[in-house]
């Protein structure tokens, strides 16, 4: 933790996050600045392009860092904050480890076997280009409940590109592992656990990475179409609800934090799930 | 290392032989022969090298020779039975490294014993042999990729020999080295052959390498490959590197060798091969050289 305070890249991430909200500050404070003569000029070139005339576009319309930061505290201390968040995490980590459990398989499954891939490949591939989205309304109706539904839509997510990355990833398996494999005796089982199985796991964390990455998109959506579940009123619907919730209700810092919150726990999940890679393919880590 | 010796199981070296040998790809008038009506023996506890010009088929024939293609036509005997699919009697050590990234050196080495499931105490003591004989005992839990060049080389050798082959095929195994480390992996290499003696394929396209190792030297054509000449290496063993360069017998051959080379490198250059236009190059500048 010292190391990382000496540390130059450490300083500049941390300035870059720095000018960043000092920007943001100045932008979202443009009411009060922007009011003298002088930008008079300004405000009817904003006036001409169809802007509101007395604050800057878009940033203006944000709320402030500062104000968000007092709702971030104040929102810290409620049960239903925290509420959203288990929901969001629940959705993601059951989507996301039914799309590893029956993804991997599956797509070794398409890999290793002609007659598997011959059957399953073009369906598969019909089915992959429609958006998670596109399944809100037929998976509301279909599952017996919200849960399961929205978790069935986090699930396709990172399903597709698991099996895609798994599929790829053992395919471009150098073939000269196989035939020293062959060489040497090795049964069909044995070069798939001893050769396949290792030579994917790579791909396999990559795959899952970006699926992590989708499964946050596609959750928060989910909860927001789906209306977050079936819940108690107020704010327990995971943090796409919330963010939903707070903009019906008006509380324009909270959808901030929202969107930040989103944020932070997509990078704990990146960060947890680069953990179990780095773990699960020590010969990699020893460049 | 002494104490390891008797642990050494008799080596039974075998003898292949290719009869007649054709294989061609693609079908009708998209037909390419890689390989037509070939025929060699490589015998039995000796050192084989194979040169020919690049893209000559050399890949091709070890293909079949390990059985990962069968022949078109004729047959390949290894000590009189024919070989079908591929067999721990022919190991293939291919160009460049094909250690599995994900195994440790001594689990590299350990795999064909625990796939046939022979780990046993004596193969174990073998392979602890084999790892001193390779003198990589102080990278037993390495993976590859934490190897130098010449490691993975000596590695790759010592997964081999455990299996005991009866004939070793080495696919131009010291390509891609530097200079430095491929002359001591020629030296390492031909001290290991002189003290076991089994039966080595070695294929290359460098005619000092093959000059140096061989016992035999099979001059390959050009695309469809066949053998243009055999040349019997008898510069004394063990040999040192500078007998490539002052020995007048080894000269002889190289020189040899070169020629045939260079007369087969013409033929196909002036039906416009770019394999041979490289060869030809090559070779002016190496005469210009001597």
């Amino acid at each position: 933790m010292t190391k990382l305070l000496f540390q130059r890249a450490f300083w500049r991430g941390a300035l870059s996050v720095a000018i960043f909200l000092v920007l943001w500050e100045i932008g979202a404070r443009s009411k009060v600045w922007m009011a003298p003569e002088y930008f008079a000029p300004f405000k009817d070139l904003l006036g001409a392009m169809g802007f509101k005339k007395d604050y800057l576009p878009w940033v203006g319309a944000v709320p402030a860092p500062s104000a968000v930061l007092k709702s971030w505290i104040a929102v810290l201390g409620m049960h239903g904050y925290w509420q959203s968040w288990y929901m969001s995490f629940f959705r993601v980590m059951g989507g996301f480890i039914a799309a590893m459990l029956i993804g991997i398989p599956f797509g070794l499954m398409l890999a290793v076997s002609r007659v598997a891939h011959g059957i399953g490949f073009p369906v598969f591939e019909v089915l992959r280009p429609i958006p998670p989205l596109a399944w809100v309304p037929a998976s509301i109706i279909f599952w017996p409940t919200q849960e399961m539904a929205i978790i069935f839509i986090t699930f396709l997510g990172a399903f597709y590109t698991i099996v895609i990355n798994v599929l790829g990833g053992a395919r471009s398996i150098d073939v000269r592992y196989f035939q020293a494999a062959q060489s040497m005796g090795s049964s069909s089982w044995d070069i798939f656990r001893r050769i396949i199985l290792p030579g994917t796991l790579p791909s396999i964390v990559v795959g899952s990475a970006v699926g992590m990455g989708i499964t946050w998109e596609v959750v928060v959506a989910a909860e927001m179409i789906s209306g977050g579940g079936s819940q108690q009123a107020g704010t327990g619907g995971g943090l796409g609800f919330f963010i939903w919730n707070s903009y019906v209700g008006g509380s324009y810092e909270q959808i901030v934090v929202g969107m930040i919150s989103i944020g932070i726990a997509g990078f704990i999940s990146s960060e947890l799930l680069r953990w179990g890679g780095r773990y699960a393919t020590p010969w990699l880590r020893v460049r | 290392m002494s104490g390891l010796a008797p642990v050494r199981p008799k080596i039974v070296p075998g003898e292949l032989a290719v009869e007649g040998v054709s294989k061609s790809y693609g079908a009708l008038h998209f037909r390419k022969d890689v390989v037509q009506n070939c025929s060699f023996t490589i015998e039995r506890a000796k050192l084989t090298v194979m040169v020919g010009p690049s893209g000559c088929g050399k890949s091709t024939l070890i293909r079949l020779l390990a059985g990962f293609e069968e022949p078109s036509a004729g047959r390949i005997l290894l000590d009189g039975a024919p070989v079908s699919g591929p067999s721990r009697d022919r190991l293939v050590l291919f160009q460049e490294t094909a250690l599995f990234p994900w195994m440790s050196t001594w689990d590299n080495i350990l795999y064909g014993p625990r796939a046939r499931g022979e780990l046993t105490r004596e193969t174990l003591e073998f392979g602890e042999f084999l790892l001193a004989k390779v003198g990589l005992q102080d990278f037993r839990d390495k993976y590859p990729l934490q190897l130098s060049g010449g490691m993975q080389r000596r590695a790759e050798l010592a997964r081999a020999m455990i299996n005991n082959p009866k004939v070793m095929i080495l696919d131009e195994p010291f390509r891609g080295l530097d200079a430095m480390t491929k002359e001591l992996m020629w030296e390492y290499y031909s001290r290991l052959y002189e003290e076991n003696r089994r039966t080595n394929f070695f294929v290359t396209t460098d005619i000092d390498e093959a000059v140096f190792l061989a016992d035999r030297i099979l001059v390959m054509s050009n695309i469809p490959t066949q053998v243009r000449a055999v040349i019997e290496v008898d510069v004394p063993r063990p040999r040192k590197l500078i007998d490539i360069f002052e020995n007048d017998r080894a000269n002889d051959i190289k020189k040899q060798a070169l020629s045939i080379l260079h007369a087969e490198a013409m033929r196909s250059f002036s039906r416009g091969s770019k394999a041979a236009a490289d060869f030809v190059e090559a070779y002016l500048k190496r005469a210009s050289r001597a």
